[in-house]
C-alpha cells in the first residue's frame, strides 16, 4: 500500500517536471521582444532566436528526461545497471557536454561575434546624424551641433542645474547654434545615428529596447553608439543602470521621422531659443 | 606558525581531557569549538537572516505586483518606508539592496557554505574536528558581528544602503546621490569587510582540514563529492574574496577621506560640484566582479555537491561518473576566476575584452554540462525512493538545468547587449544562486537533520513544503526571464512609466502572487523544523542507509565524532547496490574482505 502511494506520488512529481518543461517552452514561444527598429538589431534578434530555439529544445528534453527517470525509477524494485564503465561515462556525459558547448560557443562565434564586431567597429557614414546625450539624475540632456555642424565647447565647471545643465561655454562661437532639448531625440529615417554618450553624475545606461541598443554611460568616459533605424515612429528610451530614486522613470523619447519632418523640426529648433534664464 | 598549530592541537585534545568536568552551557553552545555546534550556529543564524531576506522579498513583490495599492498596515510597521501606505522609492531601493546582500552573503554563504561546510567536512572525512577549532569559533563570531551590523544599517540616518548589492560607485560613493549612501553605505561596507574576514578564515579552515585531517585510508579520490565541492569552493573563496576587502576599504576612503579611487573628475551631483579627481568607476566593477563571479561558484558548487551525495542514497546506486565530476568541479573552479568581465559587456570596456570574456565564459558550458549530465544520469536505472531530500535534489537538478541554459544567453556578449540589467538577469541568477542553493539547502537540511538533532523531520509536511517551494519558485523566476526578453529593466520601483512595458503588469501580478505562496509556504518548514526538534521520530544512526562516514556514528555524533579509536577508510563514498550484511550498501569503513570494493 505504502509502495503504491509512493509510486503515485513519484508519478505526480514526474508529471510536474514534464509539464514545466513543455509548458515553459510553450509559454516562452508566446513572448516577443519589443518590435525591432534597427538594422544591427536583426543580428541580435537572430542571436536570441538561435538561443531560444536551441535552449528551448535542451530545456524540454532535459526536463522530460528527469521526469522519465523519476517515473521509471520509482517503479523499479531493483536497480538496473549499477556502474557504467569509464568509457560509457565519458561517452554519455562527454558527448552531451561537447554538444551543448558547441551550441553555446558555436552560436557566439558564428552568429554573435560578427554582429558584435559589426556594431562596435562601425564607422559612422558621412551623413550620420550626430547627437550628444548628457545623462544626469534623472533626465537626458540632448544636444545637436546645429547648422554649423560643430559642437560648442563644454566643461563640467560651467554646469548649472538651472541656467546651463550641459555646461556650455557661452564664449565659444561654435556653440551659439547648438540645439539643446531634454528627454527627446529626433532623427531622420534613412540615415545612421551616432550618439555620443556622457554622464555628469552617476552611471546611467542608455537603453532603446526597440533598437537593441544598450550602453552604460560611466561618468568620465564618452562611449559612442552607431546604429541605423529602420522604421519611423516614436519609441521610448529608458535608463537600465540603477542611478538613484527616480531611476524607474528616467524616460525619454526617440523619434524617427521622415527627412522632411526632420528638416522642419531642425529649423523650428534653430530659431533662437527663448532666452534661457 | 608551528607554535599555533601546536596550540590548536592542544586545544582539541585538551577538550578530551576536560571531559571529566563537562563544559558549561556557554562553552558548549555559545563559544563552542565543536565544528558541529558551530555549523548549526551558522545554519540557525543563516535561517534567521533568511527570514529577514524573505520579508524584504515580500515587500519588493507587493510593490511590483500591485504598484497602485495602498498598504495602511505597512505604514504602521515601517512608518518611514511607507508614507500614507505607499512605499517610498528610497525604501524600495534599500530593501532591494539589503535583500540581495542578506540572501547572498548572510543566508546562502552562511547556511550552505559555512554551516554545512563546518558540519559535514570533518564528519565526512573522518576527522575529530576542523584543523583550527579556535579559529572556527572566531570566524563565526566575527561573522555575527557583520550580520548584526548589516541589520543595524536599516536604523541609521538615511536608511540602509540603496546602491544595489553590487554597490557601484559613484552612486555608492557620493552621500547626496541617494539617501542610502549617507550612512547606510558605510555600515554596509564595514559589515562586508567583517564578513569577508570571517568567511576567509572559515574557508582557510576547510582547506586546511581537507588537507591535513583526513582519516587513514581517506585518499582524495575517496572523498564524497560534497567534500570535494567544499574544498574547491573554499579555495575559490580564498582567492577571490580579498579583492572586495581591498575595494571596500578604498570605497570607504573615497567616501570619508576625500580620495578618488572610484570617483572621476567633474561630477555634479544634486547641483553640487564635487572636488574628486581622477578615479575610475570601472575599477570598482572589476574588483567587485573579481569577487562576485567566483562567489557564485562558491555557493553553487557546494549545492551541487550536496545534491550529488543525496541522490545515490535514494536511487540505491553509485553516482554516475564520479571522477569525471571531480575534474569538472576543478575545471569550473579554475575557469570561474577568469570570466568576471561577462558582467560588464556594455560597461564601456574594450569590445575586444568583451569577446574574450564571452568565449571564456561559454567554455564553462563544457564542464558544467558534463557535471549536470552526470547528476541526471545518476538517476538512470536507479530504484528511486522519492523521499523529501530526494525531491529537493531533483529540484536542484531542474533549476541547475534551466539556470545553466539561461547562462548561455548572458555569457553571449551579443545577446547580453539586449538582456543585461533586465529581469532576464534577475530570473537567471535567482535560478542559480537563489534556487539551486535554496533547494540544496532544504534537501541538505531534510537529509542531515536526523544526524544533527537525532530526530526525523515530518515527511508529509516536508512533501507539502516541497510543492509550495519548488513550483512557485520555478514559475516566478522562469517568468522573469521573459520579462527581461520584453525589455523590463531590473531595480525599477515600478513599471508604470513606460508604454512598452504595459503588458508586463499582469505578469508582475502573477509573479507576485506566486511569491506570496512561496514565502508563506516556508512557514511549513519553520513549523516542521521546530516541531521535529521536540516531537520528531527518533532517528537511527543511518536512517537513509547511506555510505558516507557521518552515518557511521551516532545521531547526533559525540563531541569527538567517532569515539576514541581512529577509523580506517577502505573504499570510495558510493558503494551502493552491493549485497552486504546490512542490505544493499557498504559504508566507507567496511573492509574489502567483507564487501568487494568496486571503485
Amino acid at each position: 500500500m505504502a509502495k503504491q502511494t509512493s509510486v503515485i506520488h513519484a508519478s505526480i512529481v514526474a508529471a510536474l517536471f514534464a509539464v514545466l518543461g513543455i509548458g515553459g517552452v510553450v509559454y516562452g514561444s508566446r513572448v516577443a521582444l519589443p518590435g525591432l527598429a534597427s538594422r544591427h538589431g536583426a543580428g541580435i534578434d537572430a542571436m536570441l532566436d538561435y538561443l531560444l530555439i536551441t535552449t528551448g529544445v535542451l530545456f524540454a528534453v532535459g526536463y522530460c528526461a528527469l521526469a522519465y527517470f523519476i517515473w521509471t525509477g520509482a517503479r523499479r524494485g531493483r536497480i538496473g545497471q549499477r556502474l557504467a564503465s569509464r568509457r560509457t561515462e565519458l561517452w554519455v556525459s562527454g558527448t552531451i557536454g561537447i554538444a551543448v558547448a558547441l551550441v553555446a560557443e558555436g552560436g557566439v562565434l558564428a552568429i554573435g561575434m560578427p554582429v558584435w564586431s559589426e556594431y562596435f567597429d562601425a564607422t559612422p557614414p558621412a551623413d550620420a546624424v550626430t547627437v550628444e546625450v548628457l545623462a544626469q539624475q534623472f533626465l537626458w540632456n540632448v544636444r545637436y551641433a546645429g547648422p554649423d555642424g560643430q559642437f560648442g565647447r563644454t566643461s563640467s565647471d560651467r554646469i548649472d542645474d538651472v541656467s546651463n545643465p550641459m555646461g556650455m561655454d557661452r564664449t565659444d562661437p561654435a556653440g551659439r547654434d547648438d540645439i539643446i532639448t531634454q528627454n527627446a531625440i529626433t532623427v531622420p529615417s534613412g540615415r545612421a545615428v551616432r550618439l555620443r554618450l556622457r554622464s555628469r553624475d552617476m552611471i546611467h545606461s542608455f537603453f532603446l529596447p526597440h533598437f537593441r541598443v544598450k550602453q552604460d554611460i560611466v561618468p568620465g568616459m564618452t562611449p559612442e553608439v552607431i546604429f541605423f533605424p529602420t522604421r519611423e515612429g516614436s519609441f521610448e528610451m529608458a535608463c537600465t543602470e540603477l542611478c538613484g530614486l527616480a531611476h524607474y522613470r528616467m524616460r525619454g523619447f526617440f523619434d524617427v521621422v521622415s527627412p522632411e519632418a526632420y528638416e522642419k523640426w531642425l529649423t523650428d529648433q534653430s530659431t533662437p531659443p527663448p532666452a534661457r534664464r | 606558525m608551528a607554535q599555533t598549530t601546536e596550540q590548536t592541537t592542544d586545544m582539541r585534545h585538551g577538550s578530551d581531557a576536560e571531559h571529566a568536568h563537562e563544559p558549561g552551557f556557554i562553552r558548549k553552545y555559545v563559544f563552542s569549538f565543536d565544528h558541529k555546534v558551530i555549523g548549526i550556529q551558522y545554519i540557525i543564524t543563516g535561517l534567521l537572516m533568511a527570514l529577514v531576506g524573505a520579508t524584504l522579498a515580500m515587500l519588493i513583490r507587493l510593490q511590483l505586483g500591485w504598484p497602485d495599492r495602498v498598504w495602511p498596515l505597512l505604514s504602521q510597521i515601517f512608518p518611514k518606508g511607507y508614507v500614507s501606505g505607499v512605499m517610498t522609492p528610497e525604501f524600495y531601493l534599500a530593501v532591494v539592496t539589503m535583500h540581495g546582500t542578506i540572501m547572498v552573503f548572510f543566508f546562502m554563504s552562511y547556511v550552505l557554505v559555512s554551516g554545512f561546510g563546518n558540519y559535514l567536512v570533518p564528519l565526512q572525512i573522518g576527522a575529530r574536528d576542523m584543523a583550527f577549532p579556535f579559529l572556527n569559533m572566531l570566524s563565526f563570531w566575527v561573522g555575527s558581528i557583520s550580520a548584526l551590523l548589516m541589520i543595524s544599517s536599516f536604523f541609521v540616518e538615511g536608511g540602509a544602503a540603496a546602491a544595489g548589492w553590487t554597490a557601484y560607485p559613484p552612486l555608492s560613493a557620493v552621500a547626496s546621490a541617494v539617501p542610502g549612501s549617507r550612512n547606510g553605505q558605510t555600515v554596509w561596507l564595514v559589515s562586508m569587510a567583517f564578513f569577508i574576514a570571517s568567511f576567509t578564515l572559515s574557508g582557510l579552515n576547510i582547506v586546511a582540514t581537507v588537507f591535513s585531517e583526513r582519516a587513514r585510508g581517506m585518499s582524495m579520490w575517496r572523498m564524497p563529492l560534497t567534500v570535494w565541492s567544499y574544498f574547491i569552493a573554499s579555495i575559490l573563496g580564498l582567492l577571490a574574496f580579498p579583492a572586495l576587502t581591498a575595494a571596500a576599504v578604498m570605497l570607504i576612503l573615497d567616501r570619508h577621506t576625500g580620495t578618488s579611487f572610484f570617483i572621476p573628475i567633474g561630477l555634479v551631483v544634486a547641483g553640487q560640484h564635487l572636488s574628486h579627481t581622477g578615479g575610475s568607476p570601472l575599477l570598482w566593477q572589476h574588483l567587485f566582479w573579481f569577487l562576485g563571479h567566483p562567489e557564485v561558484y562558491v555557493l553553487i558548487l557546494p549545492a551541487l555537491g550536496i545534491a550529488c551525495d543525496v541522490i545515490p542514497a535514494f536511487t540505491r546506486k553509485p553516482v554516475f561518473g564520479y571522477k569525471l565530476s571531480v575534474w569538472c568541479l576543478i575545471a569550473v573552479g579554475a575557469l570561474s576566476m577568469v570570466v568576471w568581465g561577462h558582467h560588464m559587456f556594455v560597461s564601456g570596456m574594450s569590445p575586444f575584452t568583451g569577446e574574450y570574456f564571452s568565449v571564456a565564459t561559454l567554455t564553462i558550458t563544457l564542464p558544467m554540462t558534463v557535471f549536470g549530465v552526470n547528476m541526471l544520469a545518476s538517476l538512470w536505472g536507479g530504484s528511486i525512493r522519492l523521499r523529501v531530500p530526494m525531491m529537493f535534489a531533483c529540484a536542484v537538478l531542474a533549476l541547475f538545468g534551466s539556470g545553466g541554459l539561461g547562462g548561455l544567453y548572458l555569457g553571449n556578449a551579443t545577446a547580453d547587449m539586449q538582456l543585461t540589467d533586465t529581469y532576464f538577469v534577475v530570473g537567471h541568477f535567482h535560478m542559480m544562486i537563489g534556487g539551486v542553493t535554496l533547494m540544496a539547502t532544504f534537501g541538505g537540511l531534510y537529509y542531515w537533520y536526523p544526524k544533527m538533532f537525532g530526530r526525523m523531520m515530518n515527511e508529509k509536511l516536508g512533501t507539502a513544503h516541497f510543492w509550495l517551494t519548488f513550483t512557485p519558485f520555478f514559475v516566478i523566476f522562469f517568468m522573469q526571464h521573459f520579462l527581461g526578453i520584453q525589455g523590463a529593466p531590473r531595480r525599477y520601483y515600478a513599471f508604470t512609466a513606460y508604454d512598452f512595458l504595459r503588458e508586463t503588469r499582469l505578469q508582475n501580478t502573477i509573479i507576485s502572487s506566486a511569491a506570496m505562496v512561496l514565502i508563506s509556504g516556508q512557514l511549513l518548514f519553520l513549523i516542521n523544523f521546530i516541531w521535529s526538534l521536540f516531537k520528531g521520530r527518533k532517528a537511527a544512526d543511518n536512517p537513509w542507509e547511506a555510505t558516507t562516514l557521518e552515518w557511521t556514528t551516532s545521531s547526533p555524533p559525540p563531541h569527538d565524532n567517532f569515539g576514541p579509536h581512529p577509523l580506517t577508510v577502505h573504499r570510495w563514498a558510493y558503494e551502493y547496490g552491493v549485497p552486504s550484511d546490512v542490505g544493499d550498501y557498504a559504508d566507507q569503513r567496511v573492509p574489502k574482505e567483507r564487501v568487494a570494493v568496486t571503485a
